[in-house]
């Protein structure tokens, strides 16, 4: 459980990132942010996580939350399982080692991602797809039920994009709780409960059907942005697309 | 850097064996160079001491046994060449040990005492109690306070946006030591050219040949305090080279660990460089090749790169004073190995160098 509650955050006093920003994200249920590059979608993202401090308001989560950053390889060639394993650092002493207790938890986390193949594989040898789903792993051995991700998607291919998301919606079903940073709003259609929109013009937040519409896309991107019914073999499904060039002419 | 570092072992981690395959295996295989250079470094010199005297000389210190050795063998071996091979055993761990911290807490692994200018630092500090004639004590604190301070200065030129790029810490720690070798000159210009000119100038060649009990026992204080704290936060130290961010996510406070770690790692080269002056390289080559053998590990790195940089030095020291007829300083043959060795790695990694990484 994660909520915020007339948070705001600004690099400086005139400049507010976010203002009075108030919504939760219970138990079981996912809360993506949307927003152009530059929003803040990041800022909101590490000020729900604890990572900074808001100014303004009060951040509440039930219990420390599992921060996903986004992959972008590491400076030392560490095992995946060690990697992992380092979601642990929060319950072990200052001087000590992970015993075989917290491996045991590490190896389970990269087991609930589907990883395990990958323990003894060297972090910065494995593709983009792979180190986010271990840094997803690293944050679920932290035993944490509330996981704060940036942008797990992105730079992605589209079988790795499909894994991430059915990952997140299976560890949604477990009664997890979690914020979401994309640059997706057909992942958040996917995914989401609810929707914090991030525009120049303020933040809204609310449920995700009415507000992953046309209008509301359409102004949070600048954009035109349409949302598309169609039949998938007999199953109804809804999808976002873009209209290219349809403003030239 | 990332090819060559290959972890021990390609199945998935657990129990008790695979510790003892990981951590303590490479950590027994260096003891033994370790041990194997040393008897050799004691057997050799002018005076040629048989091996197997020189391990009976120093088991009969433990356990008193066997017939009489000549005295002069004994004298040679206990009170010449033994606090010799301890001094460089604790200054070549103390300098590889600090290298490898170093390198875990600026994520790069070019990064040495001499690069980001503690070890000039450190020199100014210690010429500076040469100057004023004041004691072993003052070396030692000279030398650790000022190699503090260049230490926070290099990191206050390093912290902010874009700081960790290796660009950056490079270039302050050439401001850093170029400030520092500056008042070092400035020390020397001032010294009275009979008494404590010659006495600062050889001590910042670089040397263990002055080496005697007292000496051994003031380097050890210092290193023995450095390194305890290293070996404590050895596996805080793998969560601290993810960077800031990470360590954060993850539950830790990065700032004070790592100003612990720095702290630790100046006591330990303040203490290296106030008993033997400025020997280069080490910090930079030896944590390197360990990492390439054993990974990047901090729990086992962080006691490999000790054993081996003693291993390294005492073999160093033994090459300076056996291969002519006078002595080579130390501080030359660390140089003029290192620095071709650094060309290597430097040519092997250029496309990894620049990019921040």
């Amino acid at each position: 459980m994660l909520e915020l509650r007339g948070a705001g955050f600004g690099y400086s006093p005139q400049n507010w990132v976010f203002k009075d920003l108030s919504f939760s994200v219970p138990p079981g249920t996912v809360t993506a942010v949307l927003g152009p590059n530059g929003s803040g979608k990041t800022t909101l993202v590490r000020c729900a996580a604890g990572m900074l401090a808001v100014q303004e308001g009060a951040v509440r989560r039930s219990e420390t939350a599992g921060y996903v950053p986004q992959a972008r390889g590491s400076t030392f060639a560490y095992p995946a399982l060690d990697m992992v394993v380092m979601g642990r650092a929060r319950h072990i002493g200052v001087f000590r080692s992970p015993g075989s207790r917290d491996r045991a938890a590490a190896l389970r986390a990269m087991d609930r991602v589907g990883i395990a193949a990958l323990a003894g594989r060297l972090f910065p040898t494995l593709s983009g797809g792979e180190q986010q789903l271990v840094l997803i792993a690293r944050a679920i051995a932290g035993g944490s039920r509330l996981l704060v991700l940036d942008e797990p998607s992105t730079g992605l291919d589209l079988k790795n994009q499909v894994r991430v998301l059915q990952l997140l919606r299976e560890l949604v079903r477990t009664g997890m709780s979690l914020l979401v940073s994309t640059h997706h709003p057909d992942h958040a259609l996917f995914l989401a409960d609810s929707v914090v929109l991030m525009g120049a013009a303020g933040v809204v937040t609310g449920p995700a059907g009415p507000l992953l519409a046309d209008a509301q896309l359409s102004a949070l991107y600048g954009v035109r942005v349409s949302t598309l019914n169609y039949d998938d073999e007999g199953t109804p499904r809804r999808t976002v697309v873009t209209p290219f060039g349809a403003d030239e002419g | 850097m990332l090819r060559e570092a290959q972890p021990l072992t390609t199945g998935p981690p657990g129990g008790r064996g695979s510790r003892l395959r990981q951590v303590i295996g490479p950590c027994l295989l260096s003891g033994a160079v370790l041990a194997a250079v040393s008897a050799v470094a004691l057997a050799s010199g002018r005076y040629s001491v048989p091996l197997d005297h020189v391990v009976q000389i120093l088991a009969s210190r433990i356990v008193p046994f066997g017939p009489g050795l000549p005295a002069a063998e004994e004298n040679v071996v206990l009170l010449v060449r033994l606090p010799r091979v301890l001094l460089a055993l604790l200054v070549g761990g103390a300098l590889a040990i600090g290298g490898a911290a170093l390198q875990a807490v600026f994520r790069n692994p070019l990064v040495s005492p001499e690069v980001i200018g503690v070890s000039s630092g450190a020199s100014f500090g210690g010429a500076l109690a040469l100057l004023l004639g004041l004691g072993p004590v003052a070396l030692v604190g000279g030398s650790f306070g000022f190699g503090l301070l260049a230490l926070g200065i290099v990191f206050l030129i390093t912290s902010g946006r874009g700081g960790a790029h290796i660009l950056m810490v490079v270039l302050g720690g050439i401001v850093t030591a170029s400030f520092f070798s500056a008042l070092v000159a400035l020390v020397t210009y001032l010294a009275d050219p009979f008494t404590t000119l010659p006495a600062i100038v050889f001590w910042l060649l670089g040397s263990v040949s002055t080496a005697t009990w007292a000496k051994v026992l003031v380097a050890l204080i210092p290193i023995a305090a450095g390194g305890i704290v290293l070996l404590a936060l050895r596996w805080r130290i793998n969560v601290l080279s993810l960077g800031d961010d990470d360590a954060t996510a993850l539950g830790l406070r990065p700032r004070p660990l790592r100003w612990a770690v720095l702290t630790a790692v100046a006591l330990m080269v303040a203490g290296a460089v106030a008993v033997s002056g400025v020997i280069s390289w080490v910090g930079l080559v030896i944590p390197h090749l360990a990492r390439m053998w054993v990974g990047p590990d901090h729990r086992v790195l962080l006691p490999v790169s000790f054993l081996l940089g003693g291993a390294y030095l005492i073999a160093i020291d033994t090459i300076a004073r056996t291969a002519t007829a006078g002595e080579i300083p130390l501080g030359v043959l660390t140089a003029l190995i290192g620095a071709p060795v650094f060309f290597v790695l430097l040519r092997r990694n250029r496309e990894r160098i620049w990019d921040g990484a």
